[in-house]
């Protein structure tokens, strides 16, 4: 049943895509689109598929990827299995640094980057902060200090919100908050990608780290592992993870805390084996997500945010519900 | 020439210039009251935490080599560990392959043989008994093979049936060309066991060489502040507070 999980998850992968590209409320030819929009040549299926499909749902694929990968990272560092990216304070950061931009009306030479690139900036600003405050990787600290930063970048975030200079800068910040893959164009590929590859490649480079730490700190020096360095490189791994996705796509929450879950009865619990299949479900999960946005009847959308946090809140009852049994 | 040779090695005060070797084939056991500073004599020879002094295995100074080269020569199974996670058997054991980077089969099986856990090896580390478990810890470091085998109190808590079972572990390991030093309370055992033993009291070696020697009556009394008896004519050895 393991060996067979990672080639189902890529065969999942590989459907949830095509459904994502072939659903709209337009019907139009997904290879002919694609090999339009290739081609360069103007076609209608060029036009949907190409600009607006293909964007929406590779969007939707890497925050997801990104969000499943930071969470089981994080889950495998702090030895906890309630920890989540908004955790460590990179969502808040980055959604600080991004209104920080809307309010002050900075970056405005950068056009459609302005957001994501002050986004980015926020995460790594929280997450060295909160690195700085922890002094180490240890994980009650690392909790101890993201709460903190979180809390701090939660009440200038409510600052910025307060003082918004128009209902419609407010308006835009708090629908971009809510978290949506949807208009975003290439432009936000170009961010997004590079920054899941460098922060994936960290994560993958430390994955032995996070199986030793499993038996604790002490058993995984003596195996000839640096657990103070190597915990930093996750936290930023983790940064370039959650930053750009939440730059680029708003809050999607219960993703990073949901998918470890969803993966280790398949897999099992050590932390490194949960790493790539959780990157494959976040991926699925969040494309899933997104078709349900945009199966609903038209009109009030309902954002990508808001639908992965209803399905994700009555999980995290479940699980604080599976935790308490075990102390009660 | 010895496996391990310590020289002069000093952790702040918790160590003091302690020296001593190690042979091929050889036990050593370290026995002395707790706070006597053996957990972190074994720690800094592992290299988790750091110390004065030098280090050599066989012509290699650990010190200078990099630390995943080092814990293939040297490993250690501290005091108390546990998983953080609900880990099968299998999985545990295979993490004793970190240092060399992959998932050599062959060892892991050995493993497995050695510390005769193969009815378990599929069921999670949190399901064991005690007992089964300290086999399971054992079989991770044994999975990764070290020249140099350190283990920390290995049989506390345990009842004498897994008591036995481990210590005969360690003594196979031992006698396959390797060497172990091993902390142990029970001086009973250690007497029976350890080819050698090192007796610390407040970071100092007080004593060093055959349990003839080591155990001595006065000595330990001393050491422990309490009467002891020592009879090691008896089969198996007694050594008891007197």
């Amino acid at each position: 049943m393991k060996r067979a999980f990672l080639p189902s998850l890529l065969i999942l992968l590989i459907i949830v895509t095509w459904v994502s590209l072939s659903f709209g409320s337009v019907a139009v030819s997904v290879v002919t689109g694609i090999s339009d929009w290739l081609r360069h040549i103007s076609s209608r299926e060029a036009l949907i598929i190409g600009e607006i499909r293909l964007p929406r749902t590779l969007l939707a694929l890497c925050v997801g990827a990104a969000l499943g990968l930071s969470g089981a990272a994080l889950q495998g560092l702090l030895r906890n299995p309630l920890a989540d990216p908004s955790l460590v304070g990179a969502s808040q950061g980055a959604s600080l640094g991004a209104a920080t931009v809307f309010y002050f009306g900075l970056l405005t030479g950068m056009g459609a980057l302005a957001t994501a690139i002050a986004g980015l900036i926020g995460a790594m600003l929280a997450l060295l902060f909160m690195l700085g405050l922890a002094g180490s990787g240890r994980p009650s600290l690392v909790i101890l200090a993201g709460l903190a930063v979180s809390t701090i970048a939660g009440a200038a975030l409510a600052v910025v919100l307060n003082f918004a200079p128009n209902p419609y800068a407010m308006q835009e910040l708090v629908f971009w908050l809510l978290g949506a893959v949807s208009n975003r164009g290439m432009d936000s590929l170009y961010i997004l990608l590079p920054a899941l590859i460098i922060g994936s490649a960290l994560i993958w480079d430390q994955r032995h780290l996070l199986a030793g730490l499993s038996l604790g700190d002490q058993v995984a020096e003596s195996m000839g592992l640096s657990v103070a360095r190597g915990s930093r490189l996750i936290v930023l791994g983790t940064a370039f993870l959650v930053g750009s996705s939440v730059s680029v796509a708003g809050n999607i929450g219960f993703v990073g805390l949901l998918v470890p879950h969803i993966v280790r009865p398949w897999v099992g619990h050590r932390p490194d084996k949960v790493l790539l299949p959780s990157l494959l479900v976040g991926a699925i999960l969040v494309c899933l997500a997104d078709i349900i946005v945009r199966a609903l009847p038209a009109g009030q959308e309902l954002k990508l945010g808001v639908v992965t946090s209803i399905i994700g809140a009555p999980f995290f009852l479940w699980l604080v519900w599976k935790e308490r049994k075990q102390w009660l | 020439m010895a496996l391990i040779s310590v020289h002069d090695l000093t952790v702040d005060t918790r160590v003091k210039h302690a020296s001593l070797e190690l042979h091929r084939c050889e036990m050593l056991g370290l026995i002395g009251p707790n706070g006597a500073g053996k957990s972190t004599l074994l720690n800094a020879i592992a290299g988790v935490i750091e110390s004065e002094g030098k280090i050599h295995v066989e012509d290699k100074d650990v010190q200078v080599l990099d630390s995943k080269h080092r814990a293939r020569l040297i490993g250690l199974q501290p005091q108390s560990v546990e998983s953080a996670w609900s880990i099968d058997v299998n999985d545990v054991v295979e993490l004793g392959r970190i240092p060399w980077g992959d998932s050599d089969q062959n060892a892991i099986q050995q493993a497995i043989k050695w510390t005769d856990i193969e009815a378990f090896t599929h069921r999670r580390i949190n399901e064991l008994s005690g007992g089964e478990r300290a086999r399971v810890w054992l079989a991770r470091v044994l999975a990764g093979r070290p020249q140099v085998l350190l283990v920390d109190e290995p049989i506390a808590n345990l009842d004498i049936h897994y008591q036995l079972s481990v210590m005969n572990v360690l003594w196979n390991y031992a006698q396959n060309n390797h060497g172990v030093i091993v902390a142990i309370h029970d001086l009973s055992l250690a007497a029976r066991y350890c080819d050698r033993l090192c007796l610390m009291h407040k970071g100092n070696i007080i004593a060093i060489g055959n349990p003839e020697k080591v155990l001595n009556e006065e000595i330990l009394s001393d050491t422990y502040g309490i009467p002891v008896h020592v009879n090691l004519k008896h089969q198996p050895p007694i050594v008891i507070p007197g």
